[in-house]
């Protein structure tokens, strides 16, 4: 067997598959929510920025697909391992008793499912426009795309407020749990580090908790308008 | 002290399993689980029926025989306990005990509470050893090792095998039980020569076995009779990169030939 079919075929290798692209994404996640947070400075500055990011194709499509991959990685790893996972275990106790296992080390899967439509509605609100075909028209005072606008006006709507908000706390269980796993998965951990390592996870989920539901909040509490 | 229990019955792995309840009468609260059970048992044989049949051999904690879960939890919840050394003074006149068989695609079932743990055998076979010259036994010390080493290394080599981490597991995963092996064997200078090679056949031997995937959860661990670390899973998976990047496997098929 060589390593690459190894890397494919091997539950440890599935799951150093797991670990990176959990760690691009999450990668991802923060980055763009730093980008996000720009928001709370005024429709010049994220304008501007949004401007940029659209700046050179070549680099939007890149990146674009490379997320692409990252995703479509993540969730057949996720799905194989699954399977193979229920296979392993198809009688399930009298009375499961979830063992020290966290709520969060439990919910990946499901929560990860939450998240993939969770994207799909985040891409088809604010890039693709097909939930309001409006917002991709909206014109700042400089004949830029109004950004700045169009997020005060999704987030204007409570419903929609809500779900982001909830979207937000799935992905804040998903990562309190991945990042510290990730670590484990690739062997970077010892009973030292773990403490630290599983502490650092949960913060982080939290951290991008509030850091991405102060947008929404902020828009209706009417901080931001 | 009277207690009810909830026993899973199964005649053969063939036949369906069910729960069927029986009452544990003058039970002595000094006595250890498996003694409650051979007094239903002696109960049961007097009254004609077939005795309720489960595991055991040294009923000292050290042989890893004795597999039972016990209200959910594989060896009954108290650390660093085995079944056969779980008490039944740690209940209350009148509980309701459930008592199931550990669960797992790769165990299956023999009859009430006693599974084939013959896949374990299987990852050992594969390469849970090292390779030493026969003949004279060799000198003394001629091997130094440092202490800290000795000592991890016999903390991964507590294990008695009795697969309690993959009854508690959701995923039904082997990774503590191989990653104690892995360590056990790996972390000693004996065992560097074939130390990724082993981490690779180990692993195959695993997967081969239809155990799952670990998703890190720690369940494992904290049924453990033997309190292995979830530490040595890291080392099994940093063990297994090496051995991918230096091409382990195939290696480990040409020596296989
Ligand atoms: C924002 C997007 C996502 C990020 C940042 C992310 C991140 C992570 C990280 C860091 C891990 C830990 C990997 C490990 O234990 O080695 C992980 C595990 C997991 N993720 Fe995601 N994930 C995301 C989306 C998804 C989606 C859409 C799914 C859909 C099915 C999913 C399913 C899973 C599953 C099942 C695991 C556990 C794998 C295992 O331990 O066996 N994730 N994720
Ligand atoms: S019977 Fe030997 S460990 Fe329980």
């Amino acid at each position: 067997m060589t390593s690459f079919s190894a890397l494919y075929d091997s539950t440890l290798g599935k799951k150093y598959i797991m670990a990176l692209t959990g760690a691009g994404l999450f990668g991802f996640v923060v980055v763009h929510m730093l980008g996000n947070l720009q928001l709370f400075l005024g429709p010049e500055p994220l304008n501007r920025y949004a401007v940029f990011l659209k700046s050179k194709p070549g680099l939007l499509w890149g990146a674009r697909l490379g997320l692409l991959l990252l995703v479509f990685l993540h969730i057949l790893t996720a799905v194989q391992l699954t399977l193979r996972n229920r296979a392993a275990r198809p009688e399930k106790y009298d009375r499961s008793k979830p063992y020290r296992a966290s709520y969060a080390s439990r919910t990946l899967f499901l929560g990860g499912l939450a998240l993939f439509a969770f994207v799909v509605y985040h891409l088809m609100h604010f890039t693709v426009g097909t939930v309001d075909p409006s917002y991709l028209k909206l014109r700042d005072a400089a004949n830029r795309h109004d950004v700045y606008r169009m997020t005060i006006l999704g987030f204007s709507h409570p419903g929609v407020s809500a779900f982001y908000i909830a979207c937000m706390a799935v992905l804040c269980l998903h990562l309190s749990h991945g990042v510290g796993s990730a670590f484990q998965s690739i062997g970077f951990k010892n009973k030292q580090t773990a403490v630290w390592i599983d502490r650092v996870s949960k913060i982080l989920g939290v951290v991008v908790f509030l850091g991405n539901s102060s947008m929404p909040l902020a828009v209706l509490a009417g901080i931001l308008r | 002290m009277n207690v009810t229990l909830r026993v899973w019955r199964q005649k053969n792995s063939k036949t369906p399993g069910r729960f069927v309840e029986y009452q544990a009468k003058n039970i002595i609260p000094d006595m250890s689980f498996l003694e409650m059970l051979d007094v239903v048992n002696e109960d049961l044989i007097a009254r004609g029926e077939e005795p309720i049949a489960f595991d055991s051999d040294c009923r000292e904690g050290i042989c890893g025989k004795c597999s039972a879960v016990v209200n959910g939890v594989p060896h009954g919840g108290h650390r660093g306990t085995t079944v056969c050394q779980l008490h039944m003074r740690h209940f209350k006149d009148g509980d309701r005990i459930v008592i199931e068989p550990w669960r797992a695609t790769a165990f299956p079932v023999i009859k009430d509470l006693v599974v084939d743990r013959s896949a374990f055998d299987r990852i050992i076979q594969a390469s849970g050893f090292i390779s030493v010259s026969t003949g004279q036994a060799p000198e003394a010390n001629s091997i130094s090792i440092p202490r800290v080493v000795a000592e991890r290394a016999m903390d991964a080599a507590a294990c008695i095998g009795c697969g309690a981490c993959v009854a508690a597991c959701k995923n039904a995963s082997a990774m503590l039980f191989v990653a104690a092996k892995n360590a056990h064997l790996g972390l000693l200078p004996q065992g560097q020569a074939e130390r990724y090679r082993r981490a690779f056949t180990l692993v195959k031997a695993m997967d081969e076995a239809g155990f799952g995937s670990c998703t890190n959860t720690n369940s494992c661990e904290a049924v453990c009779p033997k309190e292995i670390s979830v530490e040595f899973i890291a080392r099994l998976n940093r063990d297994y990169a090496v051995a991918l990047l230096r091409g382990s496997g195939r290696e480990a098929a040409s020596s296989a030939d």
